[in-house]
């Protein structure tokens, strides 16, 4: 199934994260990453969510979204004009025999160690999904503790800004 | 000027020109009742038996006028009981705005008494719903709800109002002018001239529409279109009263108990036309036998419905009215003789087919109903067997005379509905229900007779559940599971008359004809309860899922 990632405009109130979830959740839209923030404005929050389906369910979760009146301005963020990052922290159990294949993991994938104690060591890194999920499944071959990733935040490259898309 | 919040609420609905609220009052909405009380000469509220009642009431008020209906209840059980009042409007598309009462502020999120999240229960039914937590954004915030429950495809708005916001006081700003609603736009014009291609190249083309056409007030560029373009025009059951019964090219309804003619007819169309209709499966069936040939031109301001269900050729997001009337000069006038030969042939079949016994049946029941309504009296229906027969035997003659709940299908629906078209339009006001969906909302009957509202109630009694009974009789050989309703032995004439309304008793046409003289010369509610045979079906009959070719003209023995 094609993954696509669409940025919403918001406005900045309470609840609205819950009626945009909500709107998914009844008609069945799945949601692979979301991440919520506040923007340059106070005025608007930013939802970036990636989902999945054709076209059809594209085109359709977009005029649904269109339909909530929270909903300021919509962009389809696609792969190749876009910067897409995620941060990622995992916590590796600290095994002498391992530690050093570990940490030469993470400086293959530019990570960084932020947390090192005798039982564990956290790891951080900033990358694309594809990277991130790349690292998680190399460091499957030692123990991992925890997980903790972003989900998607996503620019369009140039000056494109979602604002411009409906003039706001 | 200085006011307090509940004054600001009740002042604002008289700026939005509401001049009729329906409500039930209570611990949390006693403030606004007190102003109530005081602009009670400027504004009506009309008393309900229940919450349920009320919305269903706003709801019919709404569809039989036009205006946005308004509803008040309290905080807790007022609220949750106007739910199914809420998500029936909110399924067919009807602008009502709520106002509940909450707990105060300090209050919210402590499970006080009474207290619901009201906004979070009707999230998914409602188009936007508010809570106000400041007596700042409180007008600002009804204007608004007002807006958005008329703008483009009209819906239900909530606003929860806590005690405190209620009670305090503010400053209030009267606006002259009650909100427009947002400003209408035809579709894209490349779309317009795309389906005007389309439409001249049809040869069976189909004009079909839904309740949108109806909102939009698009009966005149439809009439216009089927003439030029020589089509012949169904409905979905929101869009019955759209076009007069009457009118020549109209076959009437389409769907799971559509008229034959006009299901068959959509079938086999080359072209449909969909104009403020949005394909549910009750209309389809099996999509993927949906009319087979067909390229579908939908025209609907709802951008979201193009696509949703079944995929048209070209999708028209825009106003109905506007949209036709840029598409109207770029139609080619044209005759399809051998398309109107088949559509003939097809009435033909349908009259043939058409229940000819005499007696009690229910066709010869609406036919002979029909004899008493006047050009705009309004017709509400509850839900079930009672409801299709209506829609597929009544005569009506103008737009917005038909309220009946299509898309959620609520029984109980009808007695609120008739208070509030009665209401609205000044009109005696008829509603056939049967005795299932009757029973569910009759405690209304008490607010139909303490506002001496002019309402015939028609009661179709079979003693069953009849729709479910026939699904029984079709589909699970004949078990009648809980669809017998004989064992309760209401005596529904006793009871009218126990809440105060005239009633009768009608077994034979001849006594329903009396009744029926009766119950139009009364001044308040009357009940003819009309007894039919439990074994009457709802004919023709797509089963559910199925398709044309599935279609059930005729039970046998």
């Amino acid at each position: 199934m094609m993954k696509f990632t669409v940025a919403i405009l918001v406005n900045n109130q309470f609840g609205v994260l819950n009626r945009v979830t909500s709107m998914f959740r009844r008609r069945q839209f799945n949601i692979t990453s979301l991440t919520v923030s506040e923007t340059e404005s106070e005025a608007f929050s930013r939802i970036t969510v990636q989902s999945e389906g054709d076209e059809v369910k594209k085109e359709q979760l977009i005029n649904q979204l269109y339909k909530l009146p929270d909903v300021c301005s919509i962009a389809e963020l696609y792969t190749t004009d876009t910067v897409n990052r995620e941060l990622l922290l995992i916590k590796i159990r600290n095994d002498p025999q391992t530690r050093g294949d570990v940490r030469s993991a993470s400086d293959a994938y530019e990570g960084k160690m932020v947390d090192y104690t005798k039982d564990s060591l956290i790891i951080q890194m900033v990358g694309d999904s594809r990277k991130i999920d790349n690292f998680i499944d190399l460091m499957r071959d030692f123990e991992i503790l925890e997980i903790c990733r972003t989900g998607l935040v996503s620019l369009q490259r140039g000056g494109t800004t979602i604002r411009r898309v409906t003039n706001l | 000027m200085k006011l307090s919040g509940s004054d600001i609420i009740v002042r604002t609905l008289i700026e939005q020109g509401v001049d009729v609220v329906f409500g039930y009052p209570g611990g949390q909405v006693i403030n606004i009742y007190d102003s109530l009380y005081k602009y009670r000469d400027e504004l009506k509220h009309v008393l309900t038996a229940h919450e349920q009642g009320a919305t269903h009431a706003a709801d019919g008020y709404a569809r039989s006028s036009g205006k946005v209906g308004v509803v008040i209840a309290t905080s807790g059980p007022g609220a949750t009981n106007l739910v199914t009042g809420i998500a029936t409007a909110y399924l067919d598309s009807v602008p009502i705005v709520a106002i509940t009462g909450n707990v105060p502020t300090n209050v919210i999120g402590t499970d006080g008494f009474q207290e619901i999240d009201i906004t979070g229960v009707t999230l998914p039914i409602t188009k936007h719903n508010y809570f106000v937590g400041s007596i700042e954004d409180l007008a600002d915030t009804i204007r608004e709800a007002f807006r958005l429950a008329k703008s483009g495809r009209p819906g239900p708005v909530l606003i929860d109002v806590p005690k405190d916001v209620q009670i305090a006081v503010g400053e209030f700003t009267p606006q002259p002018e009650p909100v427009p609603a947002d400003a209408a736009l035809p579709a894209k014009e490349i779309r317009i001239r795309q389906a005007a291609q389309c439409i001249n190249a049809a040869q069976r083309p189909f004009l079909y529409f839904g309740g949108g056409l109806i909102t939009s007030q698009a009966q005149d560029e439809l009439l216009q279109m089927a003439e030029i373009i020589d089509a012949p025009i169904g409905c979905s059951l929101m869009g019955v009263s759209g076009v007069p019964t009457d009118y020549p090219r109209f076959l009437g309804m389409q769907g799971m108990h559509g008229h034959y003619a006009c299901s068959t007819a959509m079938h086999h169309a080359d072209v449909i036309i969909a104009m403020g209709a949005r394909f549910n499966d009750r209309v389809t069936g099996d999509r993927a036998k949906f009319a087979p040939e067909a390229k579908i031109v939908h025209i609907d301001i709802d951008g979201a419905e193009l696509g949703k269900t079944v995929t048209p050729v070209h999708g028209l997001r825009g106003d109905v009215k506007m949209t036709l009337q840029k598409l109207l000069p770029l139609l080619k006038p044209a005759q399809h003789p051998q398309w109107q030969a088949q559509i003939a042939r097809l009435q033909e079949e349908e009259a043939a087919g058409l229940d000819s016994r005499e007696g009690m049946t229910p066709r010869n029941i609406i036919t002979l109903l029909n004899d008493y309504l006047g050009e705009n009296t309004p017709v509400a229906t509850d839900v079930g067997q009672h409801q299709m027969w209506a829609a597929q035997y009544l005569n009506l003659k103008a737009s917005r005379r038909f309220i009946s709940s299509g898309g959620l299908g609520t029984m109980g629906f009808g007695m609120g509905a008739a208070i509030g078209a009665a209401m609205a339009t000044g009109e005696r006001t008829v509603l056939v229900t049967g005795d299932g969906s009757f029973g569910m909302n009759l405690n209304e009957l008490a607010t139909a007779a303490a506002n001496r509202v002019p309402l015939v109630i028609l009661l179709l009694n079979n003693g069953v559940l009849g729709m479910v009974r026939q699904w029984q009789t079709l589909f699970f050989d004949k078990h009648y599971s809980n669809t017998n309703l004989t064992d309760r032995g209401t005596d529904f004439v006793k009871l009218a008359q126990a809440f105060g309304a005239q009633a009768s008793r009608a077994l034979t046409l001849e006594e329903l004809k009396n009744a029926l003289d009766a119950a139009f010369a009364s001044d308040g509610p009357y009940l003819i309860d009309c007894a039919i045979d439990k074994d009457e079906f709802v004919l023709p009959m797509l089963p559910p899922g199925g398709s044309m070719d599935d279609i059930i003209v005729k039970i046998g023995d």
